[in-house]
């Protein structure tokens, strides 16, 4: 999704030159035209991801938006604090940018993976986490960040495109349209495409019904979510990230605030390291029950 | 502001401080008073309305208080909320509450590099005006400290005017017995800032002179002002002691200290 997000970015501070990016040393081979394009408002702040969002939010004090770039994990559990205290408590439009988020990062190994980002900074105040699922969705993510101009995190990964039969129309959209549904399926990022694959592989296709949630902490679990699942009253939450402090959990705690019953609810989540073996994304996906086939028994024992 | 203004500013001010932290029963008393002379001379001769400050040490937050009282910006009567339940004056600066505190700052390392923010935004802006950030001891011992003091000598932001109120003593025991000194010269030398170091931080003119000095100097580096201090100037069982960063006084302790900053400093 870099490249994509590299054209976005350039169209952004083409708009508005209060725009500024500062890099902690990553981009090669994919941010070099940015960084000509933009000048002497490209920074490379260097290895240095904690300095560098407390320089980014005293850049947005004085009337600038930032962009924070690094690797996901750097970008968000090195500088947590910063985040917090600085961007966060002060509401200031600064965008931390990270890529390779989940197992993105494959065989580089757990130092490089972020499957725990999410529950750290959702819970932050004024934060808006945002997961494009497709490279279709890093456009409208970007677009609704700096329109907010409030903090915002966005995750990036691999860049495949929608293949579901509706495109998101937002941040918590129906990507399907079935006449009879079987099971309401919530899904956030990348792994999405898992998910159109299983559906393919058991040709379950007409009997699923797919939310695409690309902005935590979503606002409220929309009409057509409700209705889904009313007539399905089976729930499964797929997120490239661990349970806790993710979408299910969301998503359990407002279908029990609002006393609604269900007869089935399950998460995949990333399980992060069980057999402390490492091996590519599908790999670590596989290991946690994220992969294709396991999606697909899921719901193939469900939709009988 | 003449000696006798200064010397009248320096003692109201650290009555106040007095009072405030004995009405409340509270501490971090001595790394008040350590910078009580470096924030006035800061507010009351250096700082134009273009200029910003923000207080890195933001444990010294009852000395900002006390000198946002005496230019208007905190009333009386909203000082006396100070570390009282419904305050927005709690021991450590809150977020968004006044103009002249931009942000909340307690957690040490962040006030540096938010005031290198500033500065290089300025300089892109193209405006002409200066950052000033007070630091303590223990916010150079913080990693974010070194990072941003690269960041500033590379981008020349010599908008930047760093004050290092060097009292030697930490929360836990003197600067040199913790890891060293994080604060010396030489090393920000090194590293590409122009650094004036005076004797005595509590008096005036030799701060403001350092200042003045960093100011006009016609060069691109990035500022410093090593100030080296005395914790708990002004009262004499709490100067250059490591349990007065925190412990509060009680009723003999507050009549002494009062009586003693009325004699020093009396015009």
């Amino acid at each position: 999704m870099r490249r994509i997000f590299a054209e976005e970015i350039r169209q952004i501070a083409t708009q508005d030159k209060k725009t500024i990016f500062l890099t902690g040393d990553l981009g090669f081979n994919a941010l070099e035209e940015l960084a000509q394009a933009m000048g002497e408002r490209f920074i490379n702040a260097g290895v240095a991801e904690q300095s560098m969002v407390s320089i980014a939010a005293g850049m947005a004090y004085q009337g600038l938006q930032v962009f924070c770039y690094s690797i996901a994990p750097f970008v968000t559990y090195r500088c947590l604090e910063q985040i917090r205290n600085d961007v966060c408590f002060h509401n200031l439009p600064v965008y931390i940018i990270g890529n390779g988020g989940g197992y993105g990062y494959g065989i580089m190994g757990s130092s490089h993976h972020a499957i725990e980002d999410i529950a750290i900074l959702s819970g932050l105040p004024n934060i808006h986490c945002y997961v494009p699922s497709f490279k279709e969705d890093v456009g409208s993510c970007l677009k609704n960040i700096v329109a907010e101009r409030k903090p915002a995190y966005l995750r990036l990964g691999l860049a495949r495109s929608n293949n579901f039969p509706k495109a998101s129309d937002g941040f918590f959209t129906k990507l399907t349209d079935c006449p009879k549904p079987e099971i309401t399926v919530a899904v956030s990022g990348p792994v999405a495409y898992n998910l159109s694959e299983a559906l393919q592989s058991s040709g379950l296709q007409e009997k699923v019904d797919v939310f695409n949630i690309m902005k935590i902490p979503y606002f409220e679990l929309t009409r057509e979510f409700l209705n889904s699942v009313g007539s399905t009253k089976k729930i499964l939450v797929i997120e490239e990230h661990i349970s806790i402090g993710g979408i299910g959990q969301q998503i359990a705690h407002d279908l029990l605030s609002e006393n609604i019953k269900i007869d089935f609810f399950k998460t995949l989540y990333a399980k992060g390291y069980p057999d402390s073996e490492y091996g590519s994304q599908q790999f670590h996906l596989k290991q946690s029950g994220l992969d294709t086939d396991n999606i697909a028994d899921i719901l193939t024992q469900q939709c009988k | 502001m003449n000696s006798l203004n200064s010397k009248h500013l320096q003692k109201k001010l650290r009555l106040q401080l007095l009072g405030l932290y004995y009405n409340v029963n509270a501490g971090h008393i001595g790394c008040s008073l350590s910078c009580m002379d470096v924030l006035i001379s800061i507010f009351f001769c250096q700082k134009t309305k273009e200029d910003t400050f923000l207080l890195s040490k933001g444990h010294a937050a009852a000395a900002l208080y006390c000198c946002l009282n005496e230019i208007g910006e905190i009333s009386d009567d909203e000082l006396k909320t100070f570390y009282k339940d419904g305050t927005k004056l709690p021991a450590h600066p809150a977020p968004n509450a006044f103009k002249s505190i931009p942000f909340a700052t307690g957690s040490l390392g962040h006030g540096f590099p938010l005031a290198t923010g500033i500065a290089k935004a300025k300089k892109l802006n193209s405006e002409n005006s200066f950052v000033y950030v007070l630091m303590s001891d223990g916010d150079t011992n913080e990693g974010t400290t070194w990072e941003t003091a690269h960041f500033a000598a590379k981008h020349e932001l010599n908008n930047l005017i760093v004050i290092i109120d060097k009292n030697k003593i930490q929360g836990f025991d003197r600067s040199l017995n913790v890891i060293g000194d994080t604060a010396k010269n030489e090393m920000w030398a090194a590293l590409g800032f122009e650094v004036i170091e005076i004797d005595n931080g509590h008096y005036l003119q030799e701060i403001n002179s350092a200042l003045e000095a960093l100011k006009k100097s016609d060069n691109n580096k990035p500022k410093l002002l090593i100030a080296n201090t005395t914790k708990g100037k002004g009262v004499s069982y709490m100067e250059n002691t490591v349990e007065w960063h925190y412990w509060p006084m009680n009723k003999d302790q507050y009549v002494q200290a009062i009586k003693e900053i009325n004699e020093k400093y009396n015009a």
